[in-house]
């Protein structure tokens, strides 16, 4: 893979958004991929690349939690490289995997062969995410110490979450010596039990099995239980009901250390999407009522959740044109969630500042990583975006190979115009990269 | 006259309408849910299956109405009673027909349901009647084919053509005013297609509509759709003039819904005794097949008040109207008039 800039970069006049500070204009420095100055006026006598951000967004590089990369195993769907390109597109420098491939991450041979086909990509930093349970099966532990050494940032059994209290508390309990979060996809899959849509008055007009909220609800709330006992550090995935948020902000006020995220579909679509069977909207936890969004909305104003997560779950053309029971789960979401996002700021939900941070530090907080800001002998990795520009959601431009979202068509604003990872322009929409 | 402006299709917009509606066409290309049907609609077929109703008593039960056109029924989940009416009603069309059922078609090959539709459309057919276990499965047959779809059954979703014919059925009886009409719908609300389909045609026809059931068979926000809700069947039933009874599954899967088939015969099964709290004069139907001592007692279902047998006759008459109104005029524009 050549390297597209090996010189200096200068990122001139753009508006600087970090966490926790205020935006002003300032121009940064990136030498040997780390940032070596960010001020107002700064210049540099060296032989450097200068990009104009004036008009733009610098931002520091997005982290997903939540991805679902589909390499090993069902390349079909997506590949680490593929995959890899639709997150520098979205403006997301890292991205956690899921460990559902086949064979599951769930022993150092997967982590390490993610970790080296990444590389290989050199496109966005990849962090697996390691199994809690051996084959995601739910009965034994994962290897979870050699999972840890080989370079898994969290551990997880989405997709086919842990359903044993007992596991669940062994698993966390052995997650805390290691310092890693579990990450749990709440569902009681007896009360989910071949659902395929949210329980509520469109499932029982379209005759659909549902899924009730509270499938989910009890899951979190043995979580959040387990959490308190064990101590360990938990985050919950894609919040999607009304209930979640409320036990997540009641566990909080108690000082249970505890992370929540929510995905873009959640936040901006109820059941209705699915108007006459179509799959594009068919997502697990499923697009809930319109109460349940006002909550997830209230929830990340309110900084209950505070992260944004996409769920990217590509699927092939063919398994979403099938009939409704049988098309899978899943939305592919990297390359339309900032444009989502950002218009939580302009409904008045949060502030920039806050939205970015839901993309950025909060993210990097909840699974301990470095990154997620930027800063003075930090890592080069930074998110340029035109916050003005208007576009429409075309799944036949995605670098993923997952077309299936429902949001095809939709008028977003702000685009990403330039990724940068480790001080390597890994995306941008000017340069023929 | 095209009052097509106001019908709102079931699909979305890939498909194509053939010829353009007028008065005795029916503007639309397929069948798929009694909900996006309006009224309007509703009254031609069953205008038209009135005027077909009396072909079953000629002795030479055809008519060439169809003929040149083909019907494929693509029965992917089991059914004797409805793939016969509809094969009657199309042979008494005289279109030709072929069956397919699940077990042996290549969909058990693992082919698509989609491809298996585009199969069948390149070969000319013209209808595809689909019976199918899961809900949408019509939808998304109707949505890649140009050849119209007729939903025979999609899993708990719609059963647009039995609503049909039980309405025919009480108008025979009762006459068209339906506005004001008490019906008691019992049974497996939540997996009944029978249910949702006849509950939007009654609604629609400003009809007054109560489910009855134990609560694991009454799916939540029901009474959105325009019914009340009662889980007591007697008091139910005082002043009704019509009775629906579902049929009751009781194979595995529902074994969590009610303790045992006794103990839901004995709260919600309808015997003589409780169905006289009704009407005198009240109608009770079922789309068969019957778990007789179970949901209906033998005394009522071959009582009186009974139309279980005309319902099972009027089908291959509705049917032939629905499948006249969607064929009759594809690939010949100006073609039609019932």
């Amino acid at each position: 893979m050549a390297q597209l800039y090996t010189s200096d970069i200068l990122i001139q006049n753009g508006k600087v958004v970090r966490p926790g500070m205020s935006t002003t204009v300032a121009n940064i420095l990136i030498r040997s991929g780390t940032i070596s100055g960010i001020r107002r006026g700064l210049k540099t006598s060296a032989q450097c690349e200068v990009i104009d951000a004036k008009g733009k967004l610098v931002c520091p590089g997005f982290i997903d939690l939540h991805t679902h990369l589909r390499e090993p195993g069902f390349e079909y769907k997506e590949t680490i490289q593929t995959g890899s390109a639709a997150a520098v597109a979205g403006g997301f420098t890292s991205i956690c995997c899921m460990p559902n491939t086949n064979p599951v991450n769930d022993n150092k041979a997967v982590t390490e062969f993610i970790l080296e086909k990444s590389r290989l990509a050199g496109l966005a930093r990849v962090l697996p995410i390691g199994a809690i349970t051996a084959r995601l099966a739910g009965d034994e532990l994962a290897v979870i110490g050699e999972l840890a050494s080989s370079g898994c940032v969290a551990l997880s059994d989405d997709g086919h979450p842990v359903s044993g209290s007992l596991i669940m508390r062994r698993a966390m309990e052995y997650a805390k010596a290691l310092g890693l979060t579990i990450v749990d996809h709440c569902e009681d899959r007896e009360l989910s039990k071949h659902g395929v849509m949210h329980e509520g008055e469109v499932s029982t007009t379209l005759g659909l099995l549902g899924i009730p909220s509270a499938a989910e609800d009890v899951i979190v709330a043995r979580d959040i239980a387990l959490a308190e006992m064990t101590g360990c550090r938990l985050h919950l995935a894609h919040v999607s009901t009304s209930g979640a948020v409320r036990l997540v902000r009641e566990a909080k006020a108690r000082g249970v250390s505890i992370t929540a995220e929510a995905c873009p579909h959640h936040f901006i679509l109820t059941d209705e999407a699915v108007g006459d069977f179509d799959t594009h909207a068919k997502v697990n936890p499923p697009l809930r009522a319109e109460s349940d969004v006002q909550a997830i909305r209230a929830g990340l104003a309110d900084g209950t959740i505070e992260v944004i997560a996409t769920d990217h779950a590509p699927h092939a053309s063919e398994e979403k044109e099938q009939e409704f029971d049988r098309a899978p789960f899943g939305i592919s979401g990297l390359e339309t969630a900032l444009g989502l996002t950002l218009s939580l700021v302009e409904d008045g939900i949060l502030d920039l500042e806050s939205a970015i941070r839901a993309l950025t530090s909060n993210p990097a907080k909840a699974f301990g990583l470095d990154g997620g800001d930027l800063r003075e002998g930090g890592k080069a990795d930074i998110t340029i975006v035109d916050p003005n520009e208007e576009w429409e959601v075309d799944p036949s431009t995605f670098r993923s190979k997952g077309r299936n979202t429902p949001f095809a068509g939709r008028m977003l604003k702000g685009k990403v115009v330039t990724t940068i990872v480790g001080g390597k322009v890994v995306f941008s929409t000017n340069k023929d990269i | 006259m095209s009052s097509s402006s106001r019908h709102k299709s079931a699909i979305r917009s890939t498909k194509t309408v053939f010829g353009s509606p007028q008065e005795g066409c029916i503007s639309r290309k397929d069948l798929l849910t009694i909900k996006s049907l309006d009224v309007r609609d509703i009254e031609l077929i069953i205008d038209t299956a009135a005027a077909f109703h009396e072909v079953a008593g000629r002795a030479v039960k055809k008519v060439p109405a169809l003929r040149g056109k083909t019907i494929a029924n693509l029965f992917i989940e089991p059914s004797t009673r409805t793939r016969t009416s509809f094969e009657l009603a199309a042979k008494r069309l005289s279109a030709d027909v072929v069956n397919l059922s699940g077990s042996s078609s290549s969909i058990m090959k693992g082919e698509s349901l989609v491809d298996t539709g585009q199969a069948l459309e390149c070969m000319g057919v013209d209808l595809v009647v689909i019976r199918h276990p899961a809900a949408g499965a019509a939808h998304t047959l109707a949505r890649t084919l140009k050849a119209g779809v007729v939903n025979a059954g999609d899993g708990a979703h719609e059963h647009p053509t039995q609503a049909l014919l039980d309405l025919f059925t009480i108008i025979r009886v009762r006459g068209k005013n339906i506005a004001g009409l008490r019906v008691v719908m019992v049974g497996d609300i939540t997996r009944s297609r029978v249910a949702r389909s006849n509950i939007h045609l009654l609604i629609k026809l400003n009809a007054s509509v109560c489910v009855v059931g134990p609560p694991t068979m009454i799916p939540p926000h029901i009474e959105k759709l325009g019914v009340s809700v009662s889980y007591d069947l007697e008091s139910a039933l005082k002043g009704a003039d019509l009775v629906m009874i579902l049929r009751v599954q009781h194979e595995r899967e529902q074994r969590s819904l009610f303790p045992n088939i006794q103990e839901y015969a004995r709260l919600y099964g309808v015997t003589r005794e409780r169905l006289a709290l009704a009407k005198p004069n009240v109608l009770v139907l079922h789309p068969g097949p019957m778990n007789r001592g179970i949901e209906i007692s033998t005394e009522v279902a071959d009582g009186l008040s009974s139309v279980i047998l005309d319902q099972v006759a009027n089908g291959i008459a509705v049917r032939m109207g629905v499948l006249y109104l969607l064929a009759a005029t594809r690939g010949a524009k100006g073609v039609g008039g019932a």
